[in-house]
């Protein structure tokens, strides 16, 4: 349903009545904004030697730095969790009750726990056997951040990837068995191809979800952007006073900007996906919550099929 | 084993913490998210440029980031000297909203075109038209996402732990400073957050199987 099947083709007298909401709308929305910068104004936080800042070579080096280093964390954390939620969906769908519960098991306890307190609680143990792993300096940080999100992210991943395998159809399955294929090869170079660009969408959204949660990294202290950026405001002082508007917006546009590329990304594989006419339909680019999220997307668009039948 | 019941009075108020973080949270998100999805669906261009541009922009902001524009920009806008839980709720409520909105507008978009249609020919007008027909039809299929949705509220909750709100992260946090082995605190953190997503997701289901009626 379109948004216009909610109200008619405005007449002369809706047509007035909504520019006169559309004028007091705007005026809210813009006296809100106002009165925020004159308050943040009138505590200096306007003031050109606030934004002089920018121009200081260390402030835009240890920026630059923080970026890099989140970055680094992101492409690191998402590489493995694409290969753990690989290996856990297999897991999941493995004809060996062990292995499917074990499987199970670890996805759901590491989905149920926040990903905060899993990154605390390996920091805090990569801190107590630092010496025995020979861990030095930032290293201790940036495996508990880069283990967190790939144990977590790696779980979501992987309900997600199980949700696409189950939304081939089953004809597929069969054929390649019928073809004398083994179980792994069925599943390599037929179930997983096809899953993968059926979740391309949902994949790329939860990397978005992986991005946003190195900024995690702020709680055990590591130096990545929003910590470098917490620094810079709380250590510079410009006219008795913390420059936090400043840093927060460069810092904020810094964040808004990489998460909008990738959701653009993701949804522009949709949007070619739903143009091609072949395979099983595409899933939703939207953001998932948990992997929940991501089975109903693939119900929605796919068949029905028998969960947990690989044959 | 002992680190629990040697500091129960912490790991209760830590409990507790969650639960009123959570549930406060919730009532702001869901109250902000339903008024964003009306906004987003409604005939007026700026309300529904407003509605569009809070989701996109507060979506793809991390949540730690919005932590921080909380407590040290918010206070200098309004009222200086607000509770860390005011300001916390404020976070996760408005970060929360986005998801509320976007599950409301799908639901909004599930209920048949004949419904609006109906409506619309008795002389209704856009408020009523959403307020009395189309939304209380939508709750049936909005209600299993913002299961979720909590949920992973519930979660998001321990960042509001760093930011000096008494919840089941501080807690840990406070005992393992003390030198208590990260094991068991984990392990009963652990025990406590689930316990509060059985909760929600259980009475989701009641709720669900309670509105489940033929159409």
């Amino acid at each position: 349903m379109s948004a216009s099947v909610l109200y008619d083709a405005p007449g002369p007298k809706a047509r007035i009545r909504n520019r006169v909401y559309s004028v007091l709308g705007t005026l809210a929305v813009l006296g809100l904004i106002v009165f925020a910068v004159l308050r943040l104004n009138a505590k200096g936080q306007f003031a050109p030697e606030m934004w002089e800042i920018f121009n200081n070579a260390g402030v835009r080096t240890s920026i630059r730095d923080g970026v890099l280093t989140t970055l680094q964390v992101f492409a690191v954390a998402s590489v493995l969790s694409l290969v753990l939620g690989v290996l856990l969906a297999v897991a999941r769908l493995s004809d060996h009750k062990p292995v499917r519960w074990l499987a199970t098991g670890f996805i759901e306890l590491f989905r149920a726990i926040p990903l905060l307190i899993t990154i605390y609680v390996l920091w805090v143990l990569l801190l107590t056997y630092r010496t025995d792993l020979g861990l030095t300096g930032d290293s201790t940080g940036f495996w508990a951040l880069v283990v967190g999100l790939t144990v977590y992210n790696g779980s979501v991943q992987a309900e997600v990837l199980r949700a696409g395998i189950n939304s081939v159809p089953r004809g597929q399955r069969e054929a390649a068995y019928a073809l004398g294929m083994s179980k792994t090869q069925v599943m390599t170079t037929v179930l997983i191809p096809q899953a993968v660009r059926a979740m391309l969408p949902t994949i790329i959204s939860q990397l978005v979800v992986t991005l946003k949660d190195t900024s995690l990294g702020y709680v055990i202290t590591y130096q990545e952007l929003l910590f470098q950026l917490q620094q810079l405001a709380g250590n510079i002082v410009v006219n008795d006073d913390n420059p936090y508007v400043p840093v927060i917006i460069v810092g904020g546009t810094i964040y808004i900007a990489m998460c909008l590329a990738l959701s653009a990304l993701a949804t522009w594989i949709e949007r070619r996906g739903r143009r091609a006419k072949t395979g099983i339909p595409v899933a939703d680019a939207a953001q998932p919550l948990t992997a929940g999220d991501a089975l109903e997307t693939a119900d929605l668009s796919a068949p029905e099929q028998p969960a947990g039948k690989t044959g | 084993m002992n680190v629990l019941l040697d500091h129960l009075p912490q790991f209760r108020e830590g409990f507790l913490g969650t639960l009123a973080l959570t549930a406060a949270s919730a009532a702001l998100a869901l109250v902000l998210g339903i008024i964003m999805a009306g906004f987003r669906v409604s005939p007026i261009p700026p309300l529904r440029a407003f509605g569009t541009a809070w989701v996109t922009l507060l979506r793809n902001t991390p949540l730690t980031l919005l932590f921080l524009v909380a407590f040290f920009v918010v206070p200098q806008i309004f009222f200086p000297g607000t509770s860390p839980f005011v300001l916390a709720m404020v976070a996760l409520g408005c970060y929360t909203s986005t998801f509320v909105c976007e599950a409301v507008r799908s639901g909004i978009n599930t209920v048949p075109l004949g419904q609006a249609e109906a409506a619309r020919s008795l002389g209704m007008s856009f408020a009523q038209t959403l307020r009395l027909i189309v939304l209380p039809q939508a709750t049936r299929t909005v209600i299993p996402p913002m299961s979720s949705i909590f949920i992973a509220l519930t979660k998001n909750s321990a960042i509001a732990g760093a930011f000096s709100n008494t919840e089941l992260f501080n807690v840990s946090k406070l005992l393992s400073d003390k030198g208590f082995a990260i094991g068991w605190i984990f392990l009963w953190i652990a025990l406590c957050y689930l316990v509060i997503t059985f909760t929600i997701s259980g009475a989701f289901r009641l709720l669900e199987s309670r509105l489940e009626v033929a159409r």
